[in-house]
């Protein structure tokens, strides 16, 4: 294994959390990682600047203008409309990210492209309030650091300087705790966590049956372990043919087997399933074998 | 079900759920305990995907009545496959699943809008009660920056310069002509609401409102230190117009607005504060914990003082430059003062009033 392999293992590693159920079962989470929480923000806040130019747009088709907001207001009507959008500039920076993450999916539409969802942190139930917290949080951290740099704040001198590192440390807070946490969620009580959906695989060991003619023996079973069995797996269900024959071969040099080429599909497949079962009757008695080596 | 027609045209049906022909003729034993349920699984992943759609319309009667038990079955599948199965693909797809309606059935239970009505209703208002000593201690500390302010300027009015921004004093300075300084208080009779409206909303109000809040992070002293220097801008311009002889005018044109504005900003610091005093004594908790109850009750405060703050940006941008009599000035501000405070003590959620 590469050193790049081994080190993304062990950092995903490190974000491998456990969700305990009501039921007591426990699900493992992970957190999501802080790029695709960086990630995730970016897209929300493209989506939102996208909204406001199609609104924008859309009042200049009706014939509003809004750049002569000054000519605009000297009409009721036109004060009207110009008190509207603000407002709506002003709850769209709450509103947004709360009615999404209040949804099913406790995701915006950034998130969810990226997979992530909000959870409470502890296996409590995520509420409304638990939201709003963190989301209120977001303008400390988002809002204000970005304002702060387009206003020119370090033109403010030793004030300007100190406002700067105090929303250093709010940008910075997520690099510095194990959960990348960001001060919102440390004060809601939520995190962020990988919300990926599986599809049901289909069955490999109830490929055609070819036990008759393969028969593995104690032996040549009690080689490999679960690691190996599940690698196994892999390559079966990716069905790269040149990987099916180098596992195949490999397979056959530990055994001590003599097996010629084009069939390796079905050897493998049986091999699979006949590992599986003796691993499996093992787990019964209450045996585990992790890997070869054990 | 309104979507009934839909299910007649082959795009919009839902592909049926096909249960495993020969479960007896799988030759492991995880592989027959995996066929016998996946149909359930299935049952569940489509209620599941549903919900998370938010279309619950879509899941049928039966579906619905089930779910519950489909869960507990998928979880037990799951403890049961983890001890007995090797199958990673199936764990894998059991964990995301039941994952998923983990979620779905654990989740938020409330709308944006239901929540509204509860926190209007009460939720609100029991969450300011609750932070009542924070309450107290920002109003000293903002009583106390007022106080600073006038004797810092009646001492010295070159300090007037330090405490108030050039932009802001726009020609109202100590030794100013009490005329000018009345000008500055009568109604506009252009209307240009809407710039005034929206410079003060978002440049002063509701920044300072935010600021007070999240500076509470650092045990609350930020907050405190905000609210005096904002209290001492308050407190010199005041001390300006008293010595013309306009305190009443100053007073009453303040107080259309000021009562809620300063309202918001004395709940918003209070809110900070609270944060702050979780993490400085947070009792037998541990700090996480206290902190996030703090910060839940500090959010719902805080929701409320952005809409004390629209209500009090309406009130500059326009009662205020239409109503020019102090006397009215007055009584407006008097009533929305009465308003929040009759609000705060006395809306009482359902439960509360009945136990």
């Amino acid at each position: 294994m590469t050193t790049l392999q081994s080190a993304i293992q062990n950092n995903n590693a490190k974000r491998e959390r456990e969700l305990i159920t009501p039921e007591g079962l426990a699900l493992p989470l992970r957190i999501a990682s802080r790029g695709s929480r960086a990630g995730a923000l970016l897209l929300d806040l493209l989506f939102l600047f996208l909204g406001f130019l199609l609104f924008a747009v859309a009042l200049g088709m009706i014939g509003l203008n809004l750049s002569s907001v000054s000519g605009l207001s000297k009409t009721p009507v036109g004060e009207l409309i110009g008190i509207v959008f603000i407002l709506a500039l002003f709850f769209s920076r709450y509103g947004y990210f709360l009615y999404f993450e209040l949804g099913a999916r406790g995701a915006t539409p950034g998130k969810r492209l990226l997979g992530i969802r909000v959870a409470a942190r502890g296996g409590q139930r995520l509420t409304t309030e638990m939201v709003i917290a963190r989301n209120l949080m977001r303008d400390v951290e988002v809002f204000l650091p970005a304002f702060f740099m387009l206003g020119n704040g370090f033109d403010a001198g030793l004030t300007g300087a100190a406002a700067f590192v105090w929303l250093a440390t709010f940008v910075l807070f997520p690099f510095c705790n194990r959960d990348a946490l960001r001060a919102g969620d440390l004060v809601a009580g939520t995190f962020v966590v990988e919300a990926n959906r599986a599809k049901l695989q289909h069955a490999i060991s109830l490929a055609p049956d070819h036990s008759q003619t393969y028969r593995f023996g104690e032996a040549e079973l009690s080689v490999y372990g679960e690691h190996e069995l599940q690698v196994l797996e892999g390559v079966l269900r990716t069905g790269d043919e040149k990987a099916l024959r180098e596992v195949a071969e490999a397979i056959c040099r530990k055994i001590g087997w003599d097996m010629g080429s084009g069939d390796e599909r079905e050897f493998l497949n049986t091999f699979y399933a006949a590992l599986r079962a003796h691993l499996e009757s093992g787990m019964r008695f209450g045996k585990r074998k992790k890997d070869k080596h054990s | 079900m309104a979507l009934d027609y839909l299910s007649k045209i082959p795009w919009f049906r839902q592909a049926e759920i096909v249960p495993p022909e020969d479960i007896e003729a799988a030759s492991l034993r995880s592989d027959r305990f995996r066929l016998e349920r996946e149909v359930d699984w299935q049952r569940l992943e489509r209620i599941v995907t549903a919900l998370e759609k938010g279309r619950p319309k879509r899941i049928s009667d039966d579906d619905l009545l089930d779910l519950p038990v489909l869960y507990r079955k998928a979880a037990s599948s799951l403890a049961v496959a983890r001890e007995t199965s090797l199958d990673a693909a199936t764990i894998a797809y059991l964990e995301a699943l039941v994952r998923r309606a983990w979620f779905q059935i654990y989740g938020p239970r409330d709308t944006l809008s239901g929540w509204l009505r509860g926190f209007l209703g009460g939720g609100w208002s029991q969450a300011v009660r609750a932070i009542w000593l924070d309450i107290c201690i920002a109003l000293f500390f903002m009583v106390a920056g007022t106080v600073v302010g006038w004797l810092l300027v009646s001492r010295e009015p070159d300090w007037f310069y330090a405490l108030v921004p050039g932009a802001m004093s726009n020609g109202r300075e100590p030794g100013a002509d009490a005329e000018v300084l009345r000008q500055s208080l009568e109604p506009t009779t252009s209307a240009d609401g809407l710039s005034v409206f929206a410079t003060y909303l978002f440049s002063n109000n509701t920044g300072v409102a935010i600021l007070a809040f999240a500076l509470g992070f650092a045990f609350g002293i930020p907050t405190m230190l905000l609210l005096i220097s904002n209290m001492a801008l308050l407190g010199a311009m005041l001390f300006v117009f008293v010595e013309a002889g306009l305190g009443v005018e100053f007073v009453a044109w303040l107080s259309v607005h000021g009562t809620t504005e300063l309202g918001a900003i004395l709940l918003a610091g209070a809110a900070g504060i609270h944060v702050g005093r979780a993490m400085a004594f947070p009792g037998q908790r541990t700090i996480l914990a206290a902190l996030q109850a703090a910060g839940l009750r500090a959010a719902q405060v805080m929701a409320g003082v952005t809409i004390m703050l629209v209500v009090a940006g309406l009130l500059e941008g326009f009662v205020r430059q239409l109503v020019g009599d102090s006397s009215a000035r007055l009584a407006i501000g008097g009533a929305m003062l009465a308003f929040w405070c009759l609000y705060f003590a006395g809306m009482r959620r359902r439960q509360e009033r009945a136990g």
